[in-house]
């Protein structure tokens, strides 16, 4: 039995996680990645409210009032973890010492645009640590479903929503490919197993260079 | 000189009109209890500082239920339907920031600073309206330091002086929130003599304190949170 897109997606992200990278999960599928996270790779996940080395969501009867991540889940630490403030929190992300950060998107452009955190008049509930996380991480990855609840495409031209950040993507990994964007242009790297090279093309709403040779599957 | 006292006494210098940075983020760091004197004494007409607006019900969110808020300059409102409804209706006004620029401007607030200069948003709705800047080839906004006439605390621990400790993610935005305010009111789980704390496990040290309240035992406001738990 195949596993659920969002699973597929989370798993494939999992492999783009380096040993002993400094990594920032946002909510929905970027979240869905510590259930196949090797933890051999002894990476350090960082919470915006000031955790370094969080390790996943606990049970009740470990919870900890004082321990939560950024969207108030109850957390374990991995040996090593350390707390601060939020100020530090930013400047781990602003000045660069963030690797790698995994987000969701509404909307994506063809040259790599995000729109994650506003739909104006429906969806304004501010936009939190993401936009700083969009612009900083040293390699942003996008984990989403390939089209929306009303199956048109994310990936568009030009995003019609307010943006998060300008050109920030490095890679977008869907239930149905792994796309790249290099030198403002979309590239499709790899094809999932269930998919084909037309359905990827027909939900898709941007021109993508599709190299002339067979892509790896995942 | 010791800085303890009640609840009542404390929170009797916030006035009408004022502007009030509360720490924490989420749960954790909350200062529960000198929001709940704040809303019994009824003052009126508050701008608030604060992260997020809690949950409804909870904490700060009482206070802008009870239409004790005009406006509310925070990050992120996405647990809070119920203050993103009064900020669709108008009931209250509502500023966004990027979550590590709210820190900063407030960081920037404590030390004295005017403002700083940062690329966060240039691309976006956010940088509308901010005064846009070149230095040493880089784009930025100026973004403005931000203080407040109260700020309201939560620490673990904390010593007649005004010492403070926080504990783990309950840290957050209270070290920063505790220098930038003319009165800062700290309510601590626990209160130690003077001399017990080891200076270098010190996170907010006595000098921006003005207040220090003991809560005793937890209400139920700073338990766990049932459907926060996933595993």
């Amino acid at each position: 039995m195949s596993l659920p897109s969002r699973d597929k997606i989370a798993r494939r992200a999992e492999q783009e996680i380096i040993a002993g990278q400094v990594v920032n999960l946002g909510i929905g599928i970027p979240t869905l990645i510590l259930k196949y996270l090797n933890w051999e790779k002894r990476v350090q996940i960082h919470s915006e409210n000031g955790i370094l080395g969080m390790q996943s969501h606990c049970s009740r009867e470990t919870a900890d009032r004082n321990l939560i991540d950024a969207g108030g889940g109850y957390i374990d630490l991995v040996k090593g973890a350390s707390f601060f403030d939020s100020s530090l929190s930013f400047a781990l992300v602003r000045g660069g010492r963030l690797d790698i950060a995994f987000l969701g998107a509404l909307e994506i452009s063809a040259r790599g645009d995000l729109a994650n955190w506003m739909i104006p008049g429906k969806y304004t509930p501010g936009i939190g640590g993401g936009m700083e996380l969009a612009q900083k991480a040293r390699r942003l990855i996008i984990t989403t479903l390939h089209t929306n609840r009303k199956g048109q495409p994310k990936i568009i031209e030009s995003c019609n929503l307010p943006l998060t950040a300008k050109a920030c993507i490095d890679r977008i990994i869907t239930e149905l490919a792994v796309i790249d964007v290099v030198d403002d242009q979309l590239k499709l790297v790899e094809i999932a197993e269930e998919a084909t090279l037309e359905e990827i093309v027909e939900k898709t709403d941007a021109p993508l260079m599709i190299p002339d040779r067979n892509l790896p599957q995942f | 000189m010791n800085k303890v006292t009640n609840i009542i006494d404390a929170i009797s210098i916030i006035k009408d009109g004022q502007t009030i940075m509360v720490g924490g983020f989420g749960v954790p760091g909350t200062p529960f209890m000198l929001i709940e004197a704040l809303l019994q004494q009824g003052t009126r007409h508050l701008t608030l500082i604060k992260n997020e607006a809690n949950e409804p019900h909870l904490g700060v969110s009482k206070l802008i239920e009870a239409g004790r808020v005009d406006r509310l300059i925070t990050s992120h409102l996405g647990l809070n339907t119920t203050v993103l409804e009064l900020m669709h209706n108008k009931k209250i006004a509502v500023e966004f920031n990027p979550q590590g620029i709210l820190v900063e401007r407030i960081r920037c607030g404590g030390a004295g600073l005017i403002g700083f200069i940062s690329d966060i948003g240039i691309d976006t709705v956010l940088s509308q309206n901010k005064q846009a800047i070149t230095l040493n080839g880089q784009k930025g906004v100026v973004e403005s330091a931000l203080r407040a006439d109260v700020a309201m605390i939560h620490a673990a621990v904390g010593d007649d002086l005004g010492n403070l400790v926080y504990e783990k993610s309950a840290r957050n935005f209270n070290p920063a929130m505790a220098t930038a305010a003319d009165i800062v009111i700290a309510e601590v789980e626990s209160i130690v003599n003077t001399g017990s704390l080891d200076p270098d496990t010190i996170h907010t040290p006595s000098a921006f304190v003005d207040r220090v309240v003991e809560i005793g035992k937890l209400q139920d406001e700073y338990g766990i949170l049932e459907h926060h738990v996933f595993a």
